[in-house]
């Protein structure tokens, strides 16, 4: 099987957002950077079948040049090689980043499964893996968290809260997840140490016309609220038991 | 502006985005019949005359409503909270942070982010037909044996955090939980641990709540946490931090050892209750 995997470069923003002077960043000048947390599950979900079944994982991503960083990490835990589609580090819309995807897979020789998390955990836009997909022709499900390839055929199950919806459809295909799918392992030193000498290419896709354009990012209303202190140490259980009764809980 | 609202009944989402709908122009509500099948039913849905088409922000609404911007090649904004002319403000990070962004094309495509407008009445739906294109459909539906109460659905959820410091010190959480009627949630933290399942995680990529209170033990309050439970109607944070940014998001907290103040909580709870 032949698994590609995209997956985006974005801040771990920790317990406060602060926003650049000119409101279309998060300031993140002392923030460390990572994955989508869905997009972790999809890295994890394509090594283990390609574990179990031979073939090769690709990771894909669209970003700044620093983002090879979170390639890098990919291929860390068990990705074989990465494709870095290179930006000047300004926001592409979730049209122009499925363009600029559909156009490297056309590169390549074709996948199996193409996978998606459900959708990224900055810009939230829930549409790149089905534009990718419609651009391709190919089928695709979404929001899945589980995953089971066999004979040509992918069967799997989405969470539609209380039940699970279950599809089964031919390969090639596109599949977003989500966490859940799976627990993802933690990249080892040797794991690290293979992963710098493993094969990157990169391209530098044209920024298109923004159809989706970004202004100014907000930080919504209700910032700076300060907690009323009940108490201190199990003395306070008395005042806390009285909250829940006032709530209607207790 | 003619617009096409995409509705699900008896779905209070629908409703919410009936309302954003509404305040935009004249209105046609439709659903789609049968088996549900996202690419079918995008292209029915693709197929009306409308000026914007609009949806809730639920799972089916955004994966639908992407479908028709992929068949259409307009954008979409996903999780609109307002619409003004051509600029939306849009949900980022779960809900931490909001975007304004111009949307161009036509027609206009957008999903209404949950919880940020008031549900209007239902109106009658158009129902359209999806004839099967052979793409993706629902074969088979596992309904979940429904053990306990539901993380969504909980009048009163206790979560706990890293400070929980291991799987079995959530003994005292499930005690607590239990005394309220509640469910038992946790941070992404502990689910990477692998202390809880992940069904019991509360956050951006979690379960998102609507509990009357939620009670934070240990967590300390990152944005993806936030953006799972800022639905509750009253958080109460247990820490030993009086910093940390829980605090922040919280509307009451006792500060100190989570180990000495929840059992303690618990022991009062069966001495008032007696």
């Amino acid at each position: 099987m032949r698994i590609l995997v995209c997956v985006k470069r974005v801040p771990i923003t920790g317990g406060r957002i602060v926003l650049t002077d000119d409101e279309q960043a998060i300031q993140s000048r002392h923030l460390g950077f990572t994955i989508s947390p869905h997009e972790e599950c999809a890295v994890e979900e394509a090594v283990r079948i390609v574990e179990a079944g031979g073939g090769e994982t690709v990771v894909l991503t669209l970003g700044p040049a620093e983002a090879e960083e979170q390639l890098r990490d990919c291929m860390a835990v068990g990705a074989d090689r990465g494709i870095l589609l290179k930006t000047d580090g300004a926001d592409r819309d979730a049209q122009s980043t499925a363009a600029a995807i559909v156009d490297a897979v056309r590169e390549e020789e074709p996948f199996d499964l193409i996978l998606f998390g459900n959708e990224s955990a900055d810009a939230g836009g829930y549409q790149v893996g089905i534009r990718v997909a419609h651009a391709l022709g190919l089928p695709v499900v979404t929001g899945l968290k589980k995953i089971e390839p066999a004979d040509g055929r992918v069967r799997v199950e989405r969470d539609v809260g209380g039940a699970r919806d279950v599809y089964d459809v031919p390969m090639p295909a596109v599949l977003t997840v989500l966490e859940g799918l799976n627990l993802p392992r933690y990249p080892s030193v040797p794991g690290r140490l293979r992963a710098k000498s493993k094969p990157l290419s990169v391209n530098e896709p044209a920024p298109p016309a923004q159809g989706l354009e970004k202004l100014r990012l907000v930080l919504p209303p209700g910032q700076g609220k300060q907690a009323e202190v009940l108490g201190e140490g199990p003395a306070a259980a008395p005042k806390v038991v009285e909250l829940m009764q006032r709530l209607g809980v207790a | 502006m003619k617009i096409l609202c995409f509705v699900e009944p008896g779905d209070e989402l629908s409703q919410q985005a009936l309302g954003l709908a509404q305040a935009l122009g004249d209105v046609r509500a439709v659903t789609v019949d049968g088996a549900y099948q996202p690419a079918a039913w995008a292209k029915a849905i693709a197929a009306e005359p409308a000026d914007a088409i609009v949806a809730a922000g639920s799972d089916r609404g955004n994966e639908l409503l992407a479908h028709v911007a992929a068949i259409t090649g307009q954008p979409f904004a996903a999780n609109v909270t307002a619409v003004d002319g051509d600029v939306v403000t849009r949900v980022r990070w779960g809900g931490s942070l909001l975007e304004e962004a111009r949307l161009h094309g036509s027609p206009k495509i957008l999903t209404v982010a949950p919880h940020t407008q008031p549900a209007v009445a239902a109106v009658a739906a158009d129902v359209l037909t999806a004839p099967d294109d052979g793409s993706p459909k629902v074969i088979e539906r596992i309904e979940e044996s429904g053990g306990g109460v539901s993380l969504r659905d909980a009048k009163v959820v206790v979560s706990g955090g890293r400070g929980v410091g291991s799987a079995e010190g959530f003994s005292i959480i499930e005690e607590l939980a239990g005394l309220l009627g509640g469910a038992v949630g946790c941070s992404r933290v502990v689910t990477s641990a692998g202390w809880r399942p992940h069904t019991d995680q509360v956050g951006q990529t979690g379960t998102k709540i609507s509990a009357d209170l939620y009670v934070a033990c240990g967590i300390s309050g990152a944005t993806q946490h936030i953006a799972g439970c800022k639905g509750a109607k009253t958080i109460l944070a247990i820490n030993d931090d009086p910093e940390a940014p829980i605090l922040t998001h919280a509307d009451y907290a006792v500060i100190g050892n989570l180990h000495e103040i929840v059992p303690a909580i618990s022991a009062e709870l069966r001495k008032v209750k007696g």
